[in-house]
């Protein structure tokens, strides 16, 4: 007990200025710390544009961003353009991840794979998909089948890198213990590799489901007579700047929300991990 | 098991040699283990004692060999680490690649002190506890042979005592052939009914236990055992 005591002494001492430590970490979160700042973005506009600072030509003001976001579905303009968005976005992305799934096995599980896929992709990861839009254009002309190609081939990229990575870091002491228990190729897959590799793949997810979305923006602004990016494309044409914002709010939106969905199921998925930050 | 004949050896070598980039790390070895006899291999790091065992494993990929290896097909390993995969189950992980295994693992988990345990991951267990765990699973597929490398190793002393006890209480009821590798001269003496020593790759001792079944430390014969074994790794003490 006396011990205790002294303990106590000893920590009560420091509230002495010159004997407080020097605080290196950041320190505790601040509540709402993450909206703090787009809070701030949304008061400085409207105060640019109420005190008439900010040309309406330059940046309209955020209730008449409110005003045509309200008149765009009222009309169901927006509901339209997104409708069709959302479904070329999750077009590509479904193909594009069972392709850089079905790659990252092939080429993770078989040296001879990775002899013939693992230089292809790095390559198409190294060239930006703008600059592939015009020989897809070219080779699959303007329509559907050219955007959704070029939201598959952005999609497959993560996807494939960060699952063949992970299949790569299996660790080998599992792929002993596989082999003394005799199991089967099929059973070491089911059992070992694919469970094993499934953070990796959910990270390769995340990137992906963002990239949909970018790629989007780049096909639809290109060429195309529907969709959020042409939404956008059409208001810069007409000057006509609360559309544009609409348009990237709804992209925001979307990002952080699939985002989210995304972390979900990962959490899920990966429900054996999380007692381990408990 | 009954029905068939009893083979004379689980284990039998002749001049086993295997070489890392042209040394030696194994050679001339001489091994026979009988059905159900519990055999304890000793030496100190570096002596050769896990490319034995992984010899005898068949887990020696593009190790340098020869010599003739006789091991039955159904054997098990317990590693070091217990090796549990993480995102399967207590359960799962016992029963892995076995199909129709879950109540022949529910019963081999109870066995191991772990009922109730079955739906678990591996993170919520103790280092004792997933060591059961890894023993449930070499157990539940059983073996005729045992191998064992050094799987009380990373255990805390309290844990190993308990975990000697249970090794032993389910070598009896099962009777395996067993090789555990270890550097513990008191668990070698404790569990095995021979013990070998293996120094620079050679095996320079190979001694029956004549203990009873009741291993008690403080026997002026374990201690004989002890300190003879121990001079024989080259630890004397005079």
């Amino acid at each position: 007990m006396t011990v205790l005591s002294t303990k106590t002494f000893i920590r009560t001492k420091p509230a002495q200025p010159q004997r407080r430590r020097r605080r290196l970490g950041p320190g505790p979160a601040i509540p709402f710390g993450l909206q703090l700042g787009p809070a701030l973005l949304l008061i400085l506009w409207a105060a640019g544009s109420g005190l008439g600072l900010i040309d309406p030509r330059i940046l309209s003001a955020p209730w008449t961003v409110i005003a045509t976001f309200g008149q765009l579905i009222a009309d169901g303009r927006l509901q339209d353009h997104l409708g069709t968005s959302t479904l070329r976005a999750a077009s590509g992305l479904a193909i594009g991840l069972v392709i850089g799934t079905v790659l990252a096995i092939v080429s993770g599980l078989s040296r001879f794979g990775e002899a013939i896929i693992d230089g292809p992709v790095q390559i198409k990861r190294a060239v930006p998909t703008l600059a592939l839009i015009p020989l897809l254009m070219l080779w699959f002309g303007i329509g559907e089948q050219m955007k959704i190609i070029t939201i598959t081939l952005a999609v497959i990229v993560p996807i494939y890198i960060h699952t063949h990575n992970a299949l790569r870091s299996i660790d080998a002491r599992y792929v002993e213990l596989a082999e003394t228990l005799d199991l089967t190729r099929w059973a070491f897959l089911r059992e070992v590799v694919l469970p094993g590799a499934l953070p990796g793949f959910m990270l390769g997810l995340r990137f992906a489901v963002t990239l949909a979305w970018v790629s989007l923006v780049v096909v639809e602004q290109v060429n195309a007579t529907s969709g959020l990016g042409y939404m956008i494309g059409l208001a810069r044409t007409y000057g006509q700047t609360e559309v544009i914002i609409v348009g990237v709010v709804v992209y925001a939106v979307l990002g952080l929300m699939s985002d989210a969905a995304v972390r979900l199921v990962e959490r899920r998925a990966l429900s054996w991990r999380r007692t381990l930050s408990h | 098991m009954a029905s068939n004949a009893v083979p004379l050896k689980a284990v039998c070598t002749r001049d086993l040699y295997r070489g890392f980039a042209g040394r030696s790390v194994l050679s001339g070895i001489d091994i026979n283990i009988a059905p159900g006899e519990f055999v304890a291999l000793l030496g100190r790091s570096g002596s050769g004692k896990s490319t034995l065992l992984k010899a005898l494993a068949s887990l020696d990929h593009g190790v340098a060999g020869s010599g003739a290896l006789h091991v039955p097909d159904n054997l098990s390993v317990v590693f070091q680490d217990a090796r549990l995969l993480p995102w399967r189950n207590v359960l799962q992980n016992v029963t892995l690649g076995l199909t129709g295994a879950d109540a022949a693992g529910r019963v081999i988990l109870a066995e191991v002190g772990l009922q109730g345990r079955e739906s678990a991951w591996p993170v919520e267990l103790s280092g004792g506890e997933q060591q059961r765990v890894a023993l449930a699973r070499s157990l539940v597929r059983e073996p005729e042979l045992l191998l064992a490398d050094e799987p009380f190793g990373a255990l805390d002393a309290l844990t190993r005592i308990r975990m000697h006890a249970l090794l032993r209480e389910l070598c009896v009821r099962r009777r395996p052939s067993v090789l555990l590798v270890t550097h513990d001269v008191d668990e070698a003496i404790t569990l095995a009914d021979r013990v070998l020593v293996l120094e620079d790759g050679r095996l320079i001792e190979d001694l029956t236990i004549d203990l009873g079944p009741e291993r008690d430390h403080g026997t002026p014969r374990f201690g004989e055992i002890r300190r003879h074994l121990l001079a024989r790794l080259g630890v004397g003490f005079h």
